[in-house]
């Protein structure tokens, strides 16, 4: 990657909140125009690295750097940076337009520029006609609209998201990942998205980093991660997942449920134990025949576009999704080709994590 | 007067705070590379050290001092026996105080301090047991003026205490309205100024709505649905009292209770209008100890042992009601 | 039948409540200055109280007072209570701490503390001390009603300003202060009728020679009350009555307005 690519760098963060540690060591970097987004369960600390970056939060130690330039210590009205916030934070006492144009005003701008480019803004987001309208009496969505169109109007170069969808229900939600995808595309902006929601960060991201714990455990594209997750963490968190505990006798040899598997992986220790991901889709339903497992069909859900079954072969309940259903009772067989098992080494704190009850 | 090395605990008290304030200051600014909201505060925290954490450890220096500026309970003995001083310079002037018939305990103190509790006691319980009849009647969501009449109940309180006692005055006095009409229709005048019960009264006057008026909101926040809820599952009018509406009414039941019962123990102007001199109480007795009998030490030492009063029955209500959700005036 | 007792009740307990006030503005207006016996109708004791220099002092001290106090009280309050609002756990309960303690101190004992505390640093008593002593009382009252403004408001309001380009002075004025002007105004209506009110505290912070109303009253009351007090009383009443019901009437206009 060229170095002048990378508008943003986070070189050795951390952060400790009376003494506990939320962050710890995140090094990171963002280029321009790129859609990242900091995936991770709630307390992972991907709400403060965003906070970081925007200013409202000073990193313990380390520091960032935006566009070359040591900005750890600016406040927030200081940096080229804008954010949506968690449930908004529209300003009550304010109108639509008023509150759109409240960054402009302060900068000072005419007053002819502000109500072109309000307008403007209001075009981009759908919402013509509602400039004198009180925010408050504007729904969910519409007021998510507004507070992009009030961050993004000052032409920021960066534009931070809070959770920015989480207060909105399934379906606005949909159209707005789309819509986000859009405007992020045609105005050409780096946007930093939080979500704790792993579907939302697959569909818009260009590059997923995956937190937990306060620290970084995976950065990489949707594929990359979907199909290559670095630990059983990272494959539990992102999609569904068959995950079993098995062994390496040899290169791409894996051995599980009692039986040697043909994959793909190597570069284990002789006998090394590993995590075994096996994808729910890419488990093929054959005849006993055929197939390297068998077992019986324990319990059939239908999800619409497939169906989900929970089936007991070699010792284990694999979870399934095919759009072929095999009935509940049925002995089946099972079949899985060597490039869909995925080999993962031991997370290092997984262990203690797994003895608890 | 007071003791020659005073002025020290007061510089030291002054300088700590100072220091205390720079120290938080300056941390402040550092951790936050700049101006952080929590600054906004720090006038407000200067001003309170300076006059009300500092004050009060001016109390609590007199009241274990004494006049000579030396650390002593001997003010909080004096509390105890209010002869006590008196007996002591006897015996210094070679006298024996038990021969001349003066060794007994003086109990002025003591019995102040009882009988304050008494009276609030007192005020507490009529006004608990006139007020919430009339938050519970107000508070029934058929009766439409009840809105209304909170408002009512809460304006006398806009004027000033003072002239609201002193307007019983001329009701009760010898020559006042009630003995004047009572003289009219023929019955004898009644003594009816200047005992307990006149003070009584003009304490329950002046907090009456000190206690419907929390009371009125918890009732008033009520959800009708609860009490729906009870007669539906075959609760009778008195049994949905007993079991929900009370109930749930108690967190403002304490705050009335805390608001009406702190400033009666500590009234001092009531008692001197209405119990004229025979009826004094432990507001009294400080303000008396401090400007007339001048005497700062043992002053310092009955205001300690009244804070100490008030904080332990605001611990035990609070007990009662851990959120202090009662609702205040306003 | 019950419906009857309630209303009854009610009534009886508000007669009780407004009697001694009734008979005082009648009497107000009597013409002779026995209190049981009614001699006519005057404004002789409002021509007296008018005429009255140490009266009309003791208004005046009480008025300004009141004024500055809630002032200087609503800007010192309504600041910390944003700062208040802005810390973390622990500071922010020894602040809450700090704030209830002039509040569940009684009366006396705050009077009594601050005038050792003037006469301990020399301070003459008079004016300025009652001042400050008001302004003391007052402020808790303006946090407690400020508070919980702040906590209705959007957590991240006053970020987003930053994050627009509002430096912390700006956002302060253009983005908190709106959100919280309610409490403001209802911390600085209830700063500026506590001092009006207050007695205790101003009876120990001041000199005989600086008098509000309420040391006035206490010291005429020694003497026996003139009937200038009735209508004094009755001035203030009805002023205080208008007051509170264009207030009302301000609050339940803007509620419609909802």
């Amino acid at each position: 990657m060229e170095q002048n690519n990378r508008l943003i760098n986070l070189e050795n963060i951390s952060k400790e909140f009376d003494g506990t540690v939320v962050l710890s060591d995140i090094n990171l970097y963002i280029r321009k125009n790129e859609f990242l987004t900091l995936l991770g369960p709630s307390g992972c600390g991907k709400t403060t690295t965003l906070r970081i970056i925007g200013g409202f939060e000073y990193p313990t130690t380390g520091r960032v750097i935006f566009d070359g330039k040591d900005i750890t210590a600016d406040p927030p009205y200081k940096r080229r940076v804008n954010t949506v916030f968690q449930k908004y934070a529209l300003f009550p006492h304010l109108n639509v337009a008023d509150n759109i144009a409240f960054g402009l005003k302060i900068a000072k701008m005419p007053k002819k520029d502000i109500t072109q480019k309000v307008g403007k803004m209001l075009e981009l987001v759908n919402l013509q006609g509602y400039e004198k309208r009180s925010v408050e009496s504007l729904s969910g969505g519409q007021q998510q609209r507004v507070a992009i169109a009030r961050a993004l109007v000052n032409e920021p170069e960066v534009l931070l998201l809070d959770e920015p969808l989480g207060a909105l229900d399934l379906k606005l939600r949909k159209g707005m990942q789309l819509e986000l995808k859009r405007m992020q595309q045609a105005l050409g902006i780096t946007f930093v998205f939080v979500t704790h929601d792993q579907e939302e960060a697959l569909t818009m991201s260009d590059t997923i980093v995956i937190m937990k714990d306060g620290r970084i455990r995976q950065i990489g594209t949707p594929k990359h991660i979907y199909d290559e997750p670095k630990d059983a963490f990272i494959a539990n968190f992102i999609g569904e997942s068959n995950i079993i505990r098995g062994t390496m006798p040899k290169d791409e040899v894996v051995h599980f449920c009692g039986m040697d598997f043909t994959c793909v992986d190597f570069g284990f220790e002789k006998d090394e134990p590993v995590d075994v991901l096996i994808r729910p889709e890419d488990i093929h339903i054959v005849g006993t025949d055929a197939s390297q497992l068998t077992g019986v069909v324990r319990s059939v859900l239908f999800k619409g576009v497939h169906y989900e079954m929970i089936i007991d072969a070699g010792g284990f309940n694999w979870k399934v999704h095919s759009t072929v259903m095999a009935p509940e009772g049925s002995r089946v067989g099972l079949s899985i080709v060597p490039f869909n098992i995925h080999v993962m080494r031991l997370q290092k704190d997984a262990l203690p994590e797994e003895a608890a009850p | 007067m007071m003791g020659m090395n005073m002025p020290q605990w007061g510089v030291w008290a002054m300088a700590l705070g100072l220091g205390v304030f720079l120290v938080m200051l300056f941390s402040s600014v550092r951790r936050h590379h700049g101006v952080h909201r929590s600054l906004f505060s720090w006038p407000y925290s200067l001003w309170m050290i300076v006059f009300t954490v500092i004050p009060l450890f001016l109390v609590a220096y007199y009241a274990f001092t004494n006049k000579a500026g030396q650390f002593t309970m001997e003010n909080f003995a004096n509390f105890w026996d209010s002869n006590r001083e008196m007996k002591m310079q006897l015996s210094g002037m070679g006298f024996d105080p038990a021969a001349m018939g003066m060794g007994a305990r003086g109990t002025v103190n003591v019995d102040t301090l009882v009988y304050s509790l008494w009276m609030a006691f007192l005020c507490t319980i009529i006004c608990f047991a006139v007020g919430y009849p009339a938050a519970l009647f107000m508070a029934d969501r058929d009766f439409k003026l009840g809105p209304i009449l909170i408002v009512l109940f809460i304006i006398p309180m806009w004027m000033n205490f003072l002239l609201r006692t002193i307007a019983w005055m001329s009701l009760l006095e010898d020559n006042g309205l009630i003995n004047t009409l009572l003289q009219q229709f023929g019955f004898k005048k009644l003594k009816l100024m200047y005992n307990s019960e006149a003070v009584l009264l003009g304490m329950v006057y002046n907090y009456l709505p000190f206690m419907v008026f929390p009371i009125y909101n918890a009732l008033s926040r009520q959800d009708k649905k609860l009490s729906e809820a009870a007669m539906d599952l075959g609760a009778n009018k008195v049994r949905t009292f007993a079991r929900v509406t009370f109930p749930l009414s108690l967190p403002g039941i304490v705050s009335g209770i805390t608001m009406v019962f702190m400033p009666s123990v500590t009234t001092f102007f009531i008692p001197r209008v209405l119990g004229g001199g025979n009826t004094e109480m432990f507001g009294d007795l400080i303000e008396r100890t401090f400007l007339t009998a001048d005497n700062w030490n043992v002053g310092s030492a009955l205001s300690l042992i009244m804070m100490l009063l008030i904080l332990l029955s605001i611990t035990l209500l609070r007990k009662v009601d851990p959120e202090g959700e009662g609702g205040s005036l306003l | 039948m019950t419906k009857f007792f309630k209303r009854f009740y009610l009534v009886l307990v508000l007669l009780f409540l407004y009697l001694p006030i009734a008979v005082l503005i009648v009497q107000s207006f009597n013409a002779g200055i026995s209190r049981a016996k009614w001699e006519g109708f005057s404004f002789r004791w409002y021509e007296e109280l008018f005429s009255s220099p140490t009266i009309m002092q003791a208004l005046y001290v009480t008025l300004t007072i009141a004024l500055l106090a809630s002032i200087i009280s609503t800007i010192l309050g309504t600041l910390a209570a944003i700062g208040i609002h802005a810390m973390k756990k622990r500071p922010q309960a020894a602040m809450m701490t700090l704030t209830n303690i002039p509040m569940t101190m009684p009366d006396i004992v705050t009077g009594i503390s601050l005038m050792l505390l003037f006469i301990f640093t020399q301070v003459d008593r008079g004016y300025f001390t009652m001042l400050i002593a008001h302004i003391t009382f007052d402020t808790p009252y303006v946090i407690l009603s400020v508070l919980p403004k702040l906590r209705e408001m959007n957590r991240f309001s006053y970020e987003a300003a930053l994050d627009l380009g509002a430096t912390p002075g700006y956002a302060l004025w253009h983005v908190i202060l709106p959100a919280v002007r309610p409490g403001v105004v209802t911390g600085a209506l209830l700063a500026f009728t506590l001092s009006l009110d207050d007695f205790t505290i101003s009876y120990f912070t001041t000199s005989p020679l600086v008098q509000n109303l309420s040391t006035l009253i206490y010291s005429e009351a020694r003497k026996g009350i003139k009937p200038t007090m009735n209508s004094l009383s009755a001035l203030m009443f009805v002023t205080l009555l208008v007051l509170l019901l264009a207030v009302n009437y301000r609050s339940s206009k803007a509620e419609q307005a909802k």
